[in-house]
């Protein structure tokens, strides 16, 4: 633990909570290879959950399957670890049936992308108070490295022999395009911004998406000639550009990179806030 | 057809005392008002036809009394939505038709797994595919009982009148709730769609059925603890007791675990949660089988052609008998059983290819003279065709004089 975390901690408001505190303890350590990243991004969403004094009875994590889906177990929390691309689906039940619920999700590319992509725009068309966190490793990594909706073109997954022929996504212009209302993009090189970012997600009231950029060396690394997991850190340094600066580059300077930071919020009727204003004008009177 | 008095003593506290509203429903409407009755308060689905009805009901209906009704973008979502919902403390129901019901599977299978009560109605339509969307069929019950992958725990519930559509409703919520299980609700189209009259009883006399809550504190709490055939309590989301979900084979804690011996236990105990319990969920109505010498086993509105048709060969002096099959699964053996010792001649009418002939013959044995009507072209079975049978089987001179023909 570093200065920094230790000064963060020393600060935490009144419920007494700390980042740790949000973990099942006795359930780690996890099950993820070395180099993973996806308990930085774990460890982004306790300390965000710690920075806004969350009571761990109220909130529900809801996760798919995959590798960063395994990472709900893991926290003290209402933790729900569901099926293949359904985490949002069963968030928004959760979510409808009972509003007082604070409702993370936490999905990766794939299950998000994939086989959830569905899910994904439907949830933020509809504009429901759930906080969406996509671990984007850029593969399948549960199953061995078959290439995802969010591999680049041209690299190489164990169904991609020869580079795959796709064009990824851009998840965070998916999630703008499709009404979310809250849309950030961190990376795990970027270890402090990420809570932040977390944090004003769950804090927005309606649909946020985080996409968590996360190295996966075992898998695409080993594929890519990537393997060590400082060198996909350092990918991460040299293409993350933060909003704020993109604006003073050109084009051309922007190629190959991607944008950090928040990158969308906007204030739009929430669903269930909606919903309740329905039960109001046609509540039955008895 | 009447729901025989043991299976309605788990619906009403009593059949008599207070007024019953008499109502003229459609078979759709009548479940969702059965649902409500139970304190369904959350439904969320996908529009196919012919179980719509269903969904345009509830959504007009349950946000008045402060549930909650969404439409989602395909079926998997609609129930994965009522698994939530359930988890969040709601009875949550979907609604669907043959192809909404198998893109479903998977996660019926996930509530068997995780014990999270839900209701599914498939109202059934010809199949397979997209078949015909508005013909009845009753092609889905071996789907209904074994549709997901592994072993897993379910019932499976068919109706025969707009009555049942309401009360046999309010028992599947009750299962569903009693068993934490999924429970399957099986009308065929003509069934949902048929208007008749239905006597809703007053409130108090519905026993409602919930899920257990904890009486022990967090700590103390295992939510997945196996101890013979019990069932578990199940605490709301927010109400304390955080505890983990999922569809791997977990400990008693909810966590994942590769042991052979408790995913062997697990298994086994999901399954026996039903069939421990069948002599409490397998029903089936017997209509003068007491003395028959040929009886008819049928489900649904097929059950209605095979009444019919007993009730025209009624001057013919033939000792006709019906099993009018209501619980699918766990199918009622001993009842069935028990007739097999007196009865040698059996006629199963179903509308598919002969989905419940194995079944039906595993139970009556091979010495017993068992004759199939099958019909899979979107059409009832109507009751001419079940004389007809009859007829060729022992033919006798009276039929003939009665008009009774076959229109095949």
């Amino acid at each position: 633990m570093n200065d920094q975390m230790q000064s963060e901690i020393a600060t935490a408001p009144s419920l007494g909570l700390q980042s740790q505190d949000y973990f099942r303890q006795n359930r780690l350590p996890h099950i993820w290879c070395p180099g993973c990243g996806n308990g930085i991004v774990l460890r982004a969403i306790t300390k965000a959950l710690e920075m806004l004094a969350l009571d761990r009875n109220n909130v529900a994590a809801v996760a798919g399957i995959g590798c960063s889906s395994r990472s709900a177990g893991y926290l003290d929390l209402n933790t729900v670890h569901t099926a293949h691309g359904r985490a949002l689906p069963f968030a928004t039940g959760i979510k409808v049936a009972n509003p007082k619920l604070t409702v993370i999700v936490m999905s990766g590319d794939g299950d998000a992308t994939a086989i959830g992509g569905n899910h994904f725009i439907q949830a933020a068309r509809r504009n429901l108070d759930l906080t969406l966190i996509i671990f984007n490793n850029n593969i399948y990594g549960m199953t061995s490295g078959q290439y995802s909706p969010l591999t680049p073109r041209g690299a190489f997954a164990t169904t991609a022999s020869y580079g795959t022929v796709e064009t990824p996504f851009d998840i965070c212009k998916l999630a703008i395009a499709a009404g979310a209302t809250y849309v950030a993009r961190g990376t795990t090189y970027q270890a402090r911004q990420l809570p932040k970012l977390i944090a004003n997600a769950i804090t927005n009231k309606g649909f946020s998406v985080v996409e968590a950029v996360c190295a996966c060396p075992t898998h695409y690394g080993k594929l890519n000639k990537k393997s060590s997991p400082v060198s996909l850190l350092m990918e991460q340094r040299d293409k993350a550009i933060s909003a704020k600066d993109a604006q003073l580059m050109t084009p051309e300077q922007l190629t190959g990179k991607y944008l950090t930071g928040e990158l969308y919020n906007e204030n739009r009727k929430e669903y269930s806030d909606a919903y309740t204003h329905l039960f109001e004008r046609v509540h039955e009177t008895k | 057809m009447k729901i025989p008095k043991e299976l309605m003593g788990q619906i009403l506290f009593d059949t008599e005392g207070g007024v019953f509203q008499k109502r003229f429903l459609q078979g759709n409407e009548a479940a969702a008002e059965g649902v409500l009755a139970a304190g369904a308060r959350f439904f969320a689905g996908y529009p196919i036809t012919p179980s719509t009805e269903i969904a345009e009901i509830l959504s007009e209906r349950l946000p008045r009394i402060k549930g909650a009704f969404i439409q989602m973008e395909d079926e998997i979502a609609s129930i994965g939505a009522v698994l939530g919902a359930s988890l969040a403390g709601s009875k949550a129901l979907t609604a669907t038709s043959g192809p909404g019901f198998s893109l479903m599977q998977e996660l019926i299978g996930y509530s068997g797994m995780t014990q999270i009560p839900c209701v599914i109605v498939n109202v059934m339509r010809s199949g397979p595919s997209t078949g015909m969307p508005t013909s009845p069929a009753q092609g889905d019950v071996m789907q209904a009982i074994w549709g997901t992958h592994g072993d897993h725990p379910v019932v499976v519930v068919a109706p025969a009148t707009v009555s049942e559509m309401y009360y046999l409703a309010i028992w599947c919520v009750n299962i569903s709730e009693r068993l934490r299980i999924p429970v399957i609700f099986l009308p065929d189209e003509v069934v949902g769609h048929m208007r008749e009259l239905l006597l809703i009883p007053p409130t108090e006399l519905i026993r409602i059925e919930n899920r257990g809550k904890p009486t022990v504190p967090p700590e103390d709490f295992h939510p997945f603890k196996i101890e013979g055939n019990a069932v578990t309590a199940m605490p709301a989301m927010g109400e304390g007791y955080r505890y983990n979900v999922t569809g791997l084979v977990h400990d008693q804690d909810g966590f994942p675990t590769n042991d052979p011996g408790r995913a062997g236990e697990l298994n086994t105990f999901l399954v026996n949660k039903v069939l421990s319990r069948a002599d409490d969920l397998a029903f089936a109505e017997e209509i003068a089988t007491d003395d028959a010498e040929e009886i008819i086993i049928s489900y649904g509105s097929t059950a209605r052609s095979a009444e019919r048709a007993v009730r025209l060969l009624g001057g013919t002096g033939r000792k006709i008998g019906i099993f009018r099959i209501i619980t699918l699964h766990p199918f009622p053996i001993k009842q069935l059983q028990r007739l097999a010792k007196q009865c040698n001649r059996f006629l199963l009418v179903e509308m598919n290819l002969g989905q419940m002939t194995t079944t039906v013959r595993s139970i009556i044995g091979l010495d017993v003279d068992l004759r199939v009507i099958n019909k899979a072209n979107g059409l009832p079975i109507a009751p001419s065709e079940i004389i007809s049978v009859l007829e060729n089987w022992h033919p006798h001179p009276v039929l003939q004089q009665q008009g009774c023909v076959n229109h095949e």
